[in-house]
């Protein structure tokens, strides 16, 4: 491998600018900006310089002995192949454009260096857990991804919504997190190995070596990706962390922490079973049908986004489930993409509107910014599957994997879902873009300044030509033996060879994309309500999902607690703590009175004692 | 009457005991003090007196120390003493029992 020490400095670099920003440079917000910036940039610059001289193949591990106790050997090494730097590429590019945006967003919070210094503890995790070679490594980066997601959705923490958003981010990951974690522990006691290379070798010369608890065990560590992914029945937290930074959401829920459930998917796809990965690919449906069913009816324009990430990392699961890795792994880039471009969209639109989140506060806002009108129509397109936007051409190949796999009933749910999301995503387009003014603050609004509408637009390019430069070439030389990379002409054409799913594809977008602006061409409040009913309540309200979950898990988790905390205070407090204390207290009472304070007492008991002492020793 | 090693041992052994409840009884610090090198003295009188009738002179070499160092031990006692009389206006064993709470 050339440029062995790329990797680590891509990986090192954001974690000192994190510590460099919290240690010395707090005070100077333009410096801490700075610094958090070009970590990432550079990040970027190495991982272009590096994929140039290595091209994109696997080439080899870079690691350092890290602990051996007794049969455990783990290296602190990382892992470099064509989807490790696919990767990179994302999380230094995306997450560069979405910090230079940053700087424009946050420039008048007064904690720019705290949140800073957050994004790139953030970057660093999410590129532990790409560049980790083996599971322990990754688990620490994944929980590391934990905190400082924590961080950056708590960010303003001074609101109590964003400290519940905060905590319930955390804490829901944390459940996922422990099967993920229990998942590991059974792959090292029935493989003994960590290591990604070596776990894939064992695999591939036994398929059979995790016997009879091969579904268990691949569940487990889906499990992780369930929490990360926001997978049902985890996928609560997503939503409420758009408490966050508009930044931070794209950050978050576009490029790198939700996709690390995929990615960890596709990492390890060897571990899983035909019967494991057919829960994935159920699990993949039924949330992004239900997540597509729930973004109809929302009315924050960051919500619609947030429950439509939801709903593609629905695809992308089940994608995997589906045993597409390319197709998953090439809906995450193109998602990455254009969800980035949407989230940073609608924070513009959120800057231009004074901080006002709600649609329908807004409208007719393509005469006042047009550059955030075009990047968004872009996006939207892209989210929605128009050819020849890239979201079309990853959206067809897991259509057509579907198909592929013969699983219909996944290929009709990801058909519906494809048509709701060009519905509700060109519902927010037309009433928060086309239509009348519906506030004062939409008549006023005003364009974003250069630092934010350049990397929309640096974005809306790549969200325009995602599907055809080259991405399928590289998943598929990770994913496929024998593969065959394709010229752009080739894959720009790629999905006329299995045309059903591209028809299909196209004909249910294009209706939902009709039937929105049917529905919402100058209306100045929601129509659907009134025709859907009940269910229409069901939709905005998520199922009530949140409900259950506070009169169910909440409630009996508050139940066990507190008896936990009355034995607590019986048992430890008062009786095992009272009597060693007390005891202890009475005892010292009662020995004090033995001390006169007498000096002739003493010489007295110490003769008296001698005395005893010589008879014993003499007479006896 | 020959006087044997009985006998000297005997006057040791009254010397000792009055040694020790001058100690024990009396109140003065002074007292007490020279009750202690009164001990002593028996003490040294026992050594002397197994030297003579086993004809060593271990015991005697031993006593040498002894007094020594209870000359030492005299002038650091007494210094001690003159200063706390000095400090508390009293050299009553009864008066010194800040030790106790």
């Amino acid at each position: 491998m050339k440029n062995e020490l790329y990797p680590w400095l891509i990986l090192l670099l954001p974690l000192c600018s994190a510590a460099f920003i919290t240690l010395f440079t707090s005070r100077s917000k333009v410096v801490s900006s700075l610094i958090s910036i070009g970590a990432v940039v550079a990040g970027f610059v190495l991982t272009c310089l590096f994929i140039n001289a290595n091209g994109f193949q696997f080439s080899g591990e870079t690691t350092v002995k890290w602990l051996s106790i007794g049969g455990l050997d783990v290296d602190f090494g990382l892992r470099l192949d064509a989807l490790s730097m696919m990767m990179l590429l994302i999380v230094t590019g995306v997450g560069g454009a979405i910090h230079i945006y940053s700087y424009g967003y946050m420039h008048d919070d007064a904690s720019m260096a705290r949140f800073f210094a957050c994004l790139s503890l953030f970057t660093f995790s999410m590129l532990g857990i790409v560049l980790a070679n083996n599971f322990l490594m990754m688990f620490i980066a994944w929980e590391l991804v934990g905190v400082s997601s924590y961080l950056l959705i708590g960010f303003w923490f001074e609101k109590p919504s964003a400290g519940d958003a905060a905590k319930k981010a955390f804490i829901t990951n944390r459940l996922g997190d422990f099967g993920f974690l229990g998942g590991i522990l059974m792959v090292w006691g029935l493989l003994g190995s960590l290591n990604f290379g070596q776990l894939q070798s064992t695999m591939a010369a036994n398929a059979a070596a995790l016997g009879t608890s091969a579904t268990i065990a691949g569940l487990l560590v889906f499990c992780g990706a369930m929490g990360k992914s926001a997978q049902f029945p985890l996928h609560v937290w997503l939503p409420d962390a758009m408490e966050g930074p508009t930044p931070v959401s794209a950050l978050i829920h576009a490029a790198t922490m939700v996709a690390a459930g995929v990615y960890m998917l596709c990492r390890t796809l060897f571990l899983y079973n035909h019967d494991a990965l057919q829960v994935i690919a159920g699990i993949g449906g039924f949330t992004a049908l239900l997540a597509a069913l729930m973004a109809v009816q929302q009315d924050d324009i960051k919500r619609i986004i947030a429950y439509s990430t939801l709903s593609q990392l629905g695809y992308m699961v089940m994608a995997v489930g589906l045993s597409g890795p390319t197709a998953a792994m090439f809906h995450l880039t193109t998602h990455a993409f254009f969800k980035a471009l949407l989230f940073l969209s609608a924070g513009s639109v959120i800057i231009g509107m004074h901080h006002e989140q709600d649609i329908w506060k807004m409208g007719n806002l393509r005469k006042k910014m047009p550059i955030t009108y075009w990047t968004f129509l872009i996006g939207a397109l892209a989210l929605s599957g128009i050819p020849p936007f890239s979201g079309f051409y990853s959206k067809d190949s897991i259509l057509a994997q579907a198909l592929e796999q013969k699983s219909y009933i996944l290929l009709t749910i990801a058909v519906f879902v494809a048509g709701l999301t060009a519905f509700y995503t060109f519902r927010l387009f037309f009433v928060v873009f086309t239509g009348k003014e519906k506030s004062d603050a939409a008549s006023h609004a005003h364009e974003s300044p250069m630092v934010m509408t350049l990397p929309l637009v640096v974005l809306a390019i790549f969200a325009a030509i995602g599907g055809f430069i080259g991405i399928t070439n590289n998943y598929g030389s990770q994913f496929v033996a024998n593969h065959e990379n394709l010229g752009v002409v080739q894959q720009a054409l790629e999905p006329l060879s299995k045309p059903v799913p591209m028809i299909i594809g196209i004909v249910v977008a294009l209706a939902g994309i009709f039937v929105a602006f049917s529905l919402y061409k100058n209306v100045t409040s929601d129509p659907l309500p009134a025709k859907l009913g009940g269910f229409a309540k069901l939709m905005k309200n998520k199922f009530y999902f949140d409900e259950i979950y506070e009169a169910t898990f909440i409630r009996a988790h508050d139940v066990i607690a507190a008896v936990v905390a009355g034995i607590d205070r019986i048992l430890l407090e008062i009786l095992a703590l009272g009597t060693i204390r007390g005891g202890t207290d009475l005892t010292g009472r009662m020995l004090r009175q033995l001390q006169t304070g007498n000096l002739q007492t003493y010489a007295f008991l110490f003769v008296f004692g001698v005395a005893l002492v010589l008879y014993f020793v003499l007479v006896k | 009457m020959q006087v044997g090693l009985h006998h000297y041992l005997t006057v040791s052994i009254l010397l000792f005991c009055l040694g020790l409840l001058g100690v024990i009884l009396r109140r003065n610090l002074l007292v007490i003090y020279m009750s202690l090198e009164l001990m002593l003295n028996a003490a040294n009188l026992a050594l002397v007196s197994f030297s003579r009738f086993n004809d060593k002179l271990d015991g005697q070499v031993l006593v040498f120390f002894i007094i020594t160092v209870a000359a030492a031990e005299v002038a650091v006692g007494l210094a001690l003493i003159v200063a706390l009389f000095r400090k508390r206006q009293s050299a009553h064993v009864e008066d010194l029992t800040s030790m106790k709470l």
